[in-house]
């Protein structure tokens, strides 16, 4: 499979990249991840609050493994963005500082920013909130790889 | 959202004693969701990640999404502290750190934790994910947790 190149409408990138996003990955899928944004190195997506995503049933409060899907799912799609194409890309690694816990039954939004692409990897940050970004609840780090297939 | 019959630190001591460790994963919404279970195995408590095709990433290879790799090393470290120290509470990831080591097929993935060093507030706990070898890990990480607040 070759890449494609992605639409330069910013409205029209999220639509094709959206499809995507959610058909051709049913964890994404499952987690009603809805990508809100595309821009030329940038994606932001959305996580709405689900009882299947508390992780402490006492607190309500979400498992950092759905932080840790949105965030990769995030740094993925900024990625493609980065590149302009639908490109085959694995995920590194990724580090997740957890800045404050969660609030219960808000949904989590997560902007990630490839702000370095290499001939084979690509460098990504990305901030977690729950609508102000100035207090996040998470930020990261993450290395992407290019893959032939 | 089903609240569990006991406050979880009282579920948490019983499970230790009874090692019915289904009672605790089922108890935690999340862990349930993503078919996330402790079992004993030849004496050594490990993790185990029941493959269920919503977990899949990428449908054409097809494999796991990275994501439900860091879900299974996080489960299993917070499951090694909670059972296998004498914490009363959900341990609280401060910081994770994952590797992606090889692609995960659509299968079941096992993961074991290791507490490198447990302080009275940090731990620092390292896990290994794998699914036919245990030598060819598909995922690690390292992470530290907040035992409890002052």
């Amino acid at each position: 499979m070759s890449d494609f190149s992605l639409p330069t409408d910013p409205e029209e990138r999220r639509e094709k990249l959206g499809v995507l996003f959610t058909e051709a990955v049913p964890h994404n899928h499952a987690l009603q991840l809805r990508l809100e944004a595309v821009g030329t190195t940038d994606a932001t997506v959305v996580m709405p609050y689900a009882d299947v995503l508390v992780g402490n049933p006492e607190t309500g409060v979400v498992a950092g493994g759905a932080v840790t899907t949105l965030i990769d799912a995030a740094s993925g799609t900024a990625v493609m963005a980065a590149l302009n194409a639908f490109a085959a890309i694995v995920t590194l690694d990724l580090r997740i500082d957890y800045l404050r816990p969660a609030r219960p039954g808000l949904p989590l939004t997560a902007q990630a920013e490839c702000y370095k692409v290499t001939r084979m990897v690509a460098f990504v940050r990305a901030l977690v909130h729950q609508g102000d970004p100035a207090t996040p609840v998470a930020s990261s780090q993450g290395t992407f790889m290019r893959v032939e297939s | 959202m089903s609240t569990p019959s006991l406050p979880l630190a009282d579920l948490v001591r019983q499970v230790r004693q009874s090692r019915e460790y289904h009672r605790l994963t089922d108890a935690i919404p999340y862990t349930r969701f993503m078919g996330i279970g402790v079992e004993n195995l030849a004496g050594e408590m490990l993790c185990r990640m029941r493959y269920a095709p919503h977990l899949i990433g990428n449908s054409i290879l097809p494999a796991l999404h990275g994501g439900t790799l860091g879900a299974l090393l996080e489960s299993s470290a917070i499951f090694e502290l909670l059972l296998q120290t004498d914490t009363e509470r959900v341990p609280k990831v401060i910081s994770t750190t994952v590797d992606f080591l090889r692609s995960g097929k659509a299968q079941d993935t096992f993961a074991r934790a290791f507490i490198t060093r447990q302080g009275r507030r940090v731990a620092n706990v390292r896990v290994e994910a794998w699914q036919d070898d245990r030598t060819r890990p598909i995922a690690s990480s390292h992470a530290l947790f907040l035992l409890s607040e002052p």
